[in-house]
């Protein structure tokens, strides 16, 4: 129907957003009335969308004429934007920035890197840089999730945690079960990707590929390439970030660091 | 008779307020020492100092002579056993638990040392039951069975009858009693109620805001109608 209206592709493109935002504020308001207030969350988040997908649209354009080792920079500072968001999930986490940055670092990071070496990902900027973004991206709400998991494990077993301590316990050992759950809490998307593939979800990337005259077999086949790559650093990703975080609950005295009923500074609410 | 542990102005501040305020007490050898004070007054974050389970901020505690700071938490914590206000039990049997605190040294403890564990806190034959099934009263048994099973030279308890029916109550003061002294064992434990300090204790030491208000033998700080003086 849009199309219709527009004959410039760059104005069609800014009525489609236009709409997909109205649906978008649509779903927000239809959640605040059953008092689930996301407003002004959902509205920074489609904001700060629209404005970065289109800045780094325009930055492509000038990186996609410029050499291939660029790609490494805009990686790298893709890698810190994605620990710092993933970090604001995990209030209260001490390290939380860190863990997030060393944890997708190294488990986007080492997919790419090695994928990149071996030839399965295209030296080339237009092919690093989209796919790098997805394991980068895949990778952040992964540690995202086993971080927010982590924190609410930790919170509603205090108690066993704190008795596992008084009688003894290793440290790290008293919150080994609660590591286990946020490990495998942060890899159910990445696992109901590959389950789902080509059944429930066919993604850009094959759309894209198959737009732009790629054999359908190869598209297909590389689109599992890309699914497992996204599982291995996602995978990796959750098990760096949950061996860091699991020591950074505890002070060098193997103290809890983080209960309910505590201030950030550590007062107990009860005697 | 030789002092155990002792606190010397021990202090916790948190967020600028002292939660425990230049507390220092000496506990001696197979003594009790019961903590009382209204709620808020820093006594349940008293013994978690002691326990190490949190860190001072100033002053300091000595177990056996030795500044705690010198020997290493799990250590301290295995000498240093505690029963919490709520039993905490981990998921599986009776004996699972009891294994717990021995198997962190490397020792699997024996059939039979269980089953006189859980006889001397009055569960004797249920070692094989899933502690999913026991009662509040029950539970708290086992958190002390589990606790002896380090052989703790000193335990602390923190209010360990207050979230429990009036009779389990009794019956777990009577055993706490029972235990203490049978092993001699040195106890510090918190309470609010004063009556049940009095039938426990060596010692009573009250405190108010973090610091110590008075601290002496039962007659000293209760009087005969079982109100502080």
């Amino acid at each position: 129907m849009l199309k219709a209206f527009f004959n410039n592709q760059l104005a069609l493109g800014c009525a489609q957003a236009a709409v997909a935002a109205l649906l978008a504020l649509a779903v927000m308001l239809l959640a605040r009335q059953r008092k689930i207030h996301l407003e002004r969350e959902t509205i920074v988040a489609l904001i700060r969308g629209i404005v970065q997908i289109t800045a780094v649209g325009s930055i492509l354009v000038l990186l996609l004429r410029g050499p291939a080792w660029t790609g490494i920079f805009l990686l790298a500072a893709m890698i810190g934007a994605a620990a710092r968001i993933s970090a604001g999930r995990a209030k209260g986490l001490p390290n939380s920035f860190y863990v997030s940055l060393y944890a997708i670092a190294a488990g986007a990071g080492s997919v790419i890197a090695l994928m990149t070496w071996i030839g399965v990902i295209d030296t080339r900027i237009t092919s690093l840089i989209p796919i790098g973004s997805m394991l980068i991206a895949n990778a952040m709400n992964t540690n995202s999730l086993v971080l927010n998991r982590f924190r609410s494990e930790v919170e509603s077993h205090t108690g066993l945690i704190e008795t596992g301590l008084a009688l003894g316990a290793d440290a790290k050992q008293t919150v080994a079960p609660y590591v286990q759950n946020s490990v495998q809490a942060g890899l159910i998307p990445a696992i109901d990707s590959l389950r789902s593939l080509g059944i429930v979800w066919i993604p850009g990337l094959m759309a894209g590929m198959l737009l732009s005259g790629a054999s359908p077999i190869y598209a297909a086949i590389y689109q599992f390439v890309t699914i497992s790559m996204i599982f291995s650093s996602s995978g990796l990703t959750s098990l760096i970030c949950s061996l860091l975080i699991r020591s950074s609950v505890f002070s060098p005295a193997e103290q809890l660091a983080l209960r309910p009923g505590v201030t950030a500074a550590g007062i107990r609410h009860n005697s | 008779m030789t002092a155990i542990l002792e606190t010397d102005h021990l202090s916790r501040e948190v967020a600028g307020v002292r939660i425990v305020d230049e507390v220092t007490v000496t506990v001696p050898t197979g003594r009790a020492l019961v903590v009382v004070g209204p709620s808020g007054a820093g006594k349940s974050s008293f013994l978690r100092l002691l326990n190490r389970l949190d860190e001072p901020t100033s002053g300091a505690v000595r177990f056996e002579g030795h500044d705690y700071r010198q020997i290493p938490p799990r250590e301290l914590r295995r000498r240093v056993g505690m029963v919490t206000q709520t039993a905490y039990l981990f998921p599986g049997t009776l004996a699972d638990n009891l294994r717990f605190g021995p198997l962190q040294q490397g020792i699997e403890l024996p059939a039979k040392t269980i089953d006189a564990l859980l006889s001397e806190v009055g569960l004797e034959g249920r070692s094989g039951e899933d502690v999913a099934h026991l009662s509040g009263g029950e539970a708290q048994r086992v958190s002390l069975a589990r606790a002896l099973a380090n052989e703790p030279a000193v335990l602390l308890l923190d209010e360990p009858t207050s979230s429990l029916d009036a009779e389990a109550k009794d019956e777990i003061e009577k055993l706490i009693l029972t235990v203490v002294r049978r092993n001699e064992l040195t106890c510090v434990m918190v309470s609010h109620d004063l009556s049940q300090a009095a039938r426990i204790a060596d010692q009573i030491m009250v405190m108010s805001k973090g610091r110590v208000t008075k601290i002496g033998a039962v007659s000293e700080v209760i009087n005969a109608e079982g109100v502080l003086q």
